[in-house]
């Protein structure tokens, strides 16, 4: 047999052969025994927290994601909880995970990298807080005027409490209970909002007095140191306690968010002490002052009053003389009264006698007129009723006479009319109209030929004897005057050749009958 | 004079303090009928009475609690314990 018969004779040198568990182990080793200790910056990616109590979470940056972890125990000690999207530090070891050929970062201790950071998550996280209504000014109590229990949430030793006390003693000593907590750390958060739960709870009259007033005090440092006082859990209890809490949480110019959610935020634990209690001494003496300024309003009061009744008194008239000038009045009237009385009744009595009336005749007289009017009265109705009969029986013959006979007369004018106007038109009354024009004319010309006138263009002459036309001799030699018409004119002559007289009648013209025709 | 009725003695000192204030306004305008203004002045004796005993009351006691194991308060100790 050869030794190394079938060895084949690809290279293989000497390197041992693993088995998956064993590179697996070997890798475990080399990588936990390289990195034991590694802080690591990166932002927090995804976030996972199993029901196991262990938390998963990514550390990444722009190019690569590292796979961490913190088991159940870890996580609980952390003072912060990765959050998606901050940049952290992330201290521990890196380990790894055989079954899944995975490395991840066991991690330790988390720390926001810088303040930037931290700030930044801090807006966040009061920006949820808020929108929850957590810091609303209708949360707000009133603090107690004077409170007789007061509930201290801070650390026991230190300079917190001492001023604290120090400050109230100065004030108005008071009942103080202090409920230790760890004020920094990883415990303070837990602490603080279990003491501020822990004094809510206890009950009026209970083995603990219950506290009408808590404060929360811190005294100052780094923004990491006051960090419990930023954790929800705190600023949640804050919001909840039904007693009044005023915050003090490091210096002035520290603002954390219990201070958003307490009551009253004090800018020191010595001013929380102040806001806390008024000055005893000031209100002695102002207790003083308004049991001074009581007793002289009394006081006051009543002097004005018998001042006042003094004053009234003096102005006050006796009785009598109010009632003497009544009393004399009545006295006069009274004496009066009698003798007027009588007096009147007799005058009276006179005037009735002097009128001598009797009242038989009045009687008699009114009688008479009542029966009159009653028989009147009594034939008035049936008068009316008949005359209002008989003319409404006038009145119904008249019409039915006067219907018919009218309604006939109208038609008969409606006829006529409606002949008349068919039959009338202008030519007619025109054609008449000019037919008696000619007439006319015919008929003026006619009477200018036949007319007189005419015929004394031709030698005659009309002889007048006093206005009247004279036709024979012995009528003309009767007259005294003839006077002959000419064609063109008029002449006076005297019958029997004499001269006419001198004496002219006036002319007259001849009447209108005087023609000849 | 509504609030009469109430004990002067379960008063807190700013509700007693208020009320002593407004008596001592009313006594001072003088509005008020004779016979109440005694009264008034009674109870104002009565509230600033009760002022007085809260101001004198005013003893400092100090105590820190204890927890127990699960971070309950068990009792009372001395702060410098």
């Amino acid at each position: 047999m050869e030794l190394f018969d079938d060895e084949p004779d690809t290279p293989r040198g000497n390197s041992p052969e693993f088995s998956v568990s064993e590179i697996s182990g070997a890798i475990k080793r080399t990588i936990e025994g390289e990195f034991a200790h590694v802080r690591v910056r990166g932002e927090v990616g995804r976030v996972f927290k199993a029901r196991t109590g262990h938390l998963y979470f990514d550390l990444k940056d722009d190019r690569n994601v590292l796979a961490s972890v913190s088991w159940k125990g870890q996580a609980a000690r952390l003072t912060h909880l990765p959050e998606e999207g901050m940049e952290v530090i992330a201290t521990g070891k890196l380990t790894t995970f055989g079954p899944q050929s995975k490395y991840q970062l066991n991690v330790e201790d988390l720390q926001p990298a810088g303040a930037g950071a931290l700030m930044a998550m801090l807006e966040k996280r009061r920006k949820a807080l808020a929108a929850e209504g957590l810091f609303a000014d209708e949360r707000k109590r009133p603090l107690p005027y004077l409170p007789e229990v007061i509930g201290v949430v801070t650390s026991p030793s230190g300079a917190v409490i001492r001023d604290i006390l120090h400050r109230l003693r100065d004030r108005f000593p008071r009942k103080v209970l202090v409920w230790p907590v760890a004020v920094q750390g990883q415990a303070c958060a837990g602490d603080v909002a279990r003491a501020i739960r822990g004094f809510n709870a206890l009950q009026p009259g209970g083995v603990l007095p219950r506290p009408d007033l808590i404060i929360v005090a811190r005294g100052g440092g780094s923004i990491e140191d006051l960090w419990g006082f930023n954790e929800e859990i705190v600023v949640r209890a804050a919001a909840e306690s039904q007693i009044p809490l005023i915050s003090a949480v490091g210096h002035e110019t520290d603002t954390t968010l219990i201070d958003y959610a307490s009551d009253r935020r004090a800018p020191t634990p010595t001013a929380a002490a102040e806001l806390a209690v008024p000055v005893r001494s000031e209100l002695l003496a102002g207790l003083d002052g308004l049991t001074a300024r009581m007793s002289r309003g009394l006081e006051l009061g009543l002097r004005g009053r018998n001042q006042r009744l003094a004053d009234l008194g003096r102005a006050l008239p006796r009785p009598e003389s109010l009632l003497s000038s009544a009393r004399q009045r009545f006295d006069l009237a009274a004496e009066r009264l009698n003798g007027a009385l009588r007096q009147a009744v007799s005058k009276k009595a006179v005037r009735l006698a002097d009128l001598g009336l009797r009242t038989g005749p009045l009687r008699q007289a009114l009688a008479r007129d009542r029966d009159r009017l009653a028989d009147r009265a009594s034939r008035l109705g049936p008068a009316l009723e008949r005359q209002t009969r008989d003319g409404r029986q006038r009145v119904d013959r008249a019409v039915e006479r006067l219907e018919p006979a009218m309604l006939r007369r109208l038609e008969q004018a409606r006829d006529t009319e409606r002949r008349v106007s068919a039959r009338l038109l202008p030519v007619l009354v025109e054609d008449r109209i000019a037919r008696a024009r000619d007439r006319v004319l015919g008929l003026d010309r006619l009477r200018e030929t036949l007319g007189y006138e005419a015929t004394l263009a031709r030698g005659f002459a009309v002889v007048r004897a006093e206005g009247r036309i004279v036709t024979g001799k012995a009528e003309a030699e009767g007259a005294s005057l003839l006077e002959v018409q000419f064609r063109d004119g008029r002449l006076d002559v005297a019958p029997g050749g004499a001269r006419p007289q001198a004496s002219r009648k006036p002319k007259e013209p001849p009447p209108e009958q005087g023609t000849l025709l | 004079m509504a609030d009469e009725a109430r004990d002067v003695n379960e008063m807190s000192f700013e509700d007693a303090i208020r009320e002593l204030e407004a008596v001592v306004g009313k006594l001072e305008r003088g509005d008020v009928a004779l016979e109440d203004s005694i009264a008034l002045y009674e109870r104002g004796a009565a509230l600033r009475k009760r002022c007085e005993a809260k101001l004198k009351d005013a003893e400092e006691k100090v105590a820190k609690i204890t927890l127990g194991p699960g971070g309950q308060p068990e009792g009372t100790t001395s702060l410098d314990d």
